[in-house]
């Protein structure tokens, strides 16, 4: 061992390069571990779009399907429920719709929705991901975890832990009765 | 060490405090008359639960020879448990797949194999005992402890139908809203029959949910006894050891 | 020393062994010829206790992995194969289960001895520490075991707290695919989670533990008085005046309180496993359906009064992190005890009126925290119309603020109120 109290210059730089080397190599070595957590080719490919019949809903009814593993709701608003939207003006954050939660053509829509009678709505709250309870009676959406509100377009009430709106997926009609969610092309 | 004492009192009556508000739940419910030791209730539970119950509902979890634990044998159960064509090794299952049932009830009837560790005991043997009448609803039925519900009332001939009807208590500014159940009329059963049906059904439910609940009770016994012996043996050889530090 | 150097005075098969391998060297520095002070007191079990928790997650999991799988189709149906069908499956399940929860009991027991006697304080700052990183890892131990089950409190609860990360600026939302490995929690999560769970953090606990225990044996232990019982030694020997040797003394003690333990542990176990829907939730019991929310959820108790911090903070310009930052706070805040302590005493016995003050509020607000953390928000009722300013707002989410106020000035305040206190002169000796 040397006792020398001079800095062995050679020893000293080439002590740094190999340092930096192998702290590169390391880091190199992460970045597949790290990847191989990232979502697997299977489960980016079940987001396709699905198809739904939307004609058996009643008015006042809501519809769950499943997307993408995720609950979508479609609501059959009734006229009522449509006049009452405007009622909650006051009561949500963004009565204009400036947000972006919905697909772009949506946007400023106060209804939120390509038709007034069908609301559309990823069932999951903007908090933390829970799927609100539909209630009926006091029309409005409601998540058992923490208490959010929504109102029929999906607006976030004011005071409440959600920041944002519900996400209103792509989505197109097929025809009068049928939607397809998860795209808003018409797919041939 | 005295005002860490004090700390520990405070935190355990709130504790306390806090558990029993946990134990209150909404509706009012019956306290189920049951006796999981009691072979014969199970058994009687077991027949009306194959018998109706598994017509829609599913038991999946369980495995017919599992009822060897309510005192039956394999040739009673093949007897008299059994549908053509199953095996007395097959699991609780309907014959129609869940999307099927999808299909005609609008909801898959959940599988019953925990259902009472779900809901508990109490909550099953009100529940099974107040449906109503309700011209509302799709099925013609409604329930006051699960209102709303899918199914309909499957005993009905036994216990026989109870008509609703609405009271409304005008006070200041607000009503009251009660809804007054009569007594069923026209089953096959008085009230105390159909209450023992339902108090076997339930207590088969409990002893499904969990098979060696009296197996595990019996053996904790056991346990216990030897642990107060190596209680008391270890806190000796404690004090033989420890006399010498002062 | 070369190994030629060895002085071995064991003969025999021992005398064999330790040529080879340091074993009777070891039993003499941790356990023989390890002093402890000799006045520990029933807060001074929680460690072995805690020792003994950890032996029996790891055995009873081992057997519960050659049974159970990790696969979001047949996961919720192997849990009820093992209660049903596997030899004393419901015995080893339930050990485990309830293990758990009694981890969580000794743990917190055996911090609350470290704060209440000043243990975290100089020079046992890295004892402190790498306790409190067990404790981390021991809350994402339960968290990846709570999913397991596959139960609808099993998804939900995990649903809401990778979401948590979801918050977390900017890289939030890649954050928490990432975590999941889908973008729902799914088969993909199940799996990873069990990875974490059976190996990942029990060999980072296991690691921690024996740093723990050795950061300690270099030191030496705290005791009820806060006295360094190294400072009085016996002249002829070398041997602190006030300690005994771990082995056997605090062997047998410990067997003692270990045999009270597994008393109360099996009385659980045996008698009330669910412990009334606090140890086994029965929204449990229901398989997972990942597209309908439970109308109550609530994570495990040993994690609400984090909870309910999370959930007393409101968002801040349409954004959950400061919720998040500040359940995240409450826990790293431990972290800072050593150096948040400015007392001119370790233990309670000699500490002011200041102290004992803030120490009862704190773990007042923690329980009452732990209490709301199990409740809906509307738990007391609202506040009526005509009350300025908190007109019409729920009063438990109120109070979940106030006490998370007090929970976070206990950290805040102490470099104050410790250092104003009036306190008593600590002795020399211990005092029994």
């Amino acid at each position: 061992m040397s006792t020398s109290p001079s800095v062995d210059r050679q020893r000293r730089n080439l002590l740094i390069g190999t340092a930096a080397a192998g702290g590169a190599a390391g880091l190199a070595v992460a970045v597949p571990f790290v990847e191989s957590m990232q979502p697997s080719e299977r489960a980016k490919a079940m987001g396709a779009p699905v198809e739904v019949d939307i004609s058996k809903i009643a008015p006042g009814e809501r519809m769950t399907l499943e997307w993408q593993g995720k609950p979508v709701w479609v609501l059959h608003r009734t006229r009522a429920q449509i006049e009452g939207i405007a009622k909650s003006d006051e009561l949500v954050v963004d009565p204009g719709v400036e947000q972006a939660q919905q697909p772009s053509s949506l946007k400023g829509n106060k209804l939120r929705s390509e038709k007034p009678e069908f609301f559309v709505a990823v069932g999951v709250c903007t908090h933390l991901g829970c799927s609100p309870v539909y209630q009926q009676d006091q029309d409005r959406f409601y998540c058992p975890c923490h208490g959010s509100k929504f109102d029929l377009a999906g607006r976030v009430y004011k005071g409440v832990p959600a920041p944002t709106n519900l996400v209103v997926p792509k989505y197109t009609y097929l025809s009068d009765s049928k939607l397809l969610i998860g795209t808003d092309k018409k797919e041939g | 060490m005295k005002s860490v004492i004090t700390v520990l009192a405070a935190l355990a009556t709130s504790l306390a405090f806090s558990m029993s508000a946990r134990a209150h739940g909404e509706a009012q419910l019956d306290h189920a008359p049951i006796n999981p030791t009691d072979a014969a209730s199970l058994q009687a539970g077991a027949r009306t639960f194959v018998n109706n119950c598994l017509n829609c509902h599913s038991a999946s979890l369980v495995r017919y020879n599992q009822l060897k634990g309510i005192g039956l044998t394999e040739a009673q159960i093949k007897e008299n448990l059994l549908f053509t064509g199953e095996k007395v090794g097959d699991m609780m299952k309907v014959a129609a797949s869940a999307r099927d049932q999808r299909e005609w009830f609008g909801n898959a009837p959940p599988d019953l194999s925990v259902e009472a560790r779900v809901r508990g005991v109490d909550w099953l043997y009100t529940y099974l005992r107040r449906f109503y009448r309700d011209p509302s609803t799709a099925t013609g039925w409604n329930n006051t402890v699960f209102p709303n519900v899918a199914m309909p009332h499957v005993l009905w001939n036994l216990q026989g139908m109870s008509q609703a009807r609405v009271e409304v208590e005008h006070g200041e500014g607000h009503e009251m809203k009660t809804i007054v159940i009569e007594p069923p009329t026209g089953g096959s059963m008085t009230t105390a029959e159909y209450d023992r049906t339902i108090a076997d059904l339930v207590n088969f439910m409990g002893w499904m949910a969990e098979p060696h609940a009296i197996e595990r009770r019996n053996l904790g016994f056991l346990v216990l006894i030897a642990l107060s012996i190596l209680i008391l043996l270890t806190y000796l050889l404690k004090a033989a050891y420890w006399k010498d530090v002062h | 020393m070369a190994a030629a150097d060895k002085i071995v005075t064991t003969t025999g098969l021992l005398g064999w062994v330790d040529e080879r391998f340091p074993l009777t060297k070891l039993f003499r520095e941790h356990m023989s010829e390890y002093y402890a002070p000799k006045n520990f007191n029933f807060f001074y079990f929680f460690g072995a206790l805690s020792l003994l928790v950890l032996v029996n997650q790891i055995l009873t999991g081992i057997f519960l992995t050659m049974h159970y799988k990790p696969d979001a189709a047949s996961a919720f149906a192997s849990v009820e194969y093992i209660m049903r069908e596997v030899n004393f499956g419901w015995l080893i399940r339930y050990m485990h289960s309830t293990g758990a929860s009694a981890f969580f009991i000794v743990v917190y027991l055996h911090m609350f001895r470290g704060l209440i006697y000043g243990s975290y304080r100089k020079p046992r700052e890295l004892i402190w520490i790498f306790g409190v990183i067990i404790f981390l890892m021991l809350m994402g131990e339960a968290f990846f075991g709570y999913l397991l089950p596959w139960g609808q409190m099993s998804f939900w609860g995990a649903q809401v707290i990778v979401n948590l990360f979801g918050a977390v600026p900017f890289i939030g939302p890649d954050l928490s695919v990432w975590i999941r490995g889908d973008f729902v929690v799914s088969d993909a999560t199940l799996n990873r989670f069990f990875a974490f769970h059976v190996i990942a953090l029990p060999l980072a606990i296991c690691g921690l533990v024996a740093a723990h225990i050795m950061a300690l044996h270099e030191v030496g232990s705290n005791n009820p008085d806060g006295v360094e019982i190294k400072k009085t030694k016996d002249p002829v020997t070398g041997h602190p005046l006030d300690g005994i040797p771990f082995h056997p003394y605090y062997t047998v003690k410990d067997l003692f309180g270990v045999s009270v333990f597994l008393f109360v542990f099996c009385a659980i176990i045996f008698f009330a496993p669910e412990m009334g829907g606090y140890f086994l939730e029965a929204n449990n019991f229901i398989p997972a359906n990942p597209m309908q929310t439970p109308p109550h959820i609530a994570p495990v108790w040993y994690f609400t009064p984090f909870y309910s911090i999370l959930r007393a903070v409101p968002p801040v310009f349409e954004s959950q992190f400061p919720g998040v930052a500040c359940m995240g706070l409450s826990v790293m805040a431990f972290f800072l005890m050593p150096w948040l302590d400015r007392g001119a005493v370790r233990s309670i016995r000699y500490r002011g009126a200041h102290f004992k003050t803030w120490l009862a509020l704190f773990v007042a607000s923690l329980f009452i925290l732990g209490y709301l953390g199990t409740q809906p928000t509307d738990v007391w009722g609202r506040f009526g119309e005509g009350v300025p300013l908190v007109g019409g707002s729920e009063r438990a989410t109120w109070g979940a603020r106030l006490f998370s106020l007090v929970y976070f000035l206990y950290f805040i305040l102490m470099p104050w109120y410790t250092r104003w206190d009036k306190t008593k002169p600590e002795p020399t000796r211990v005092t029994g």
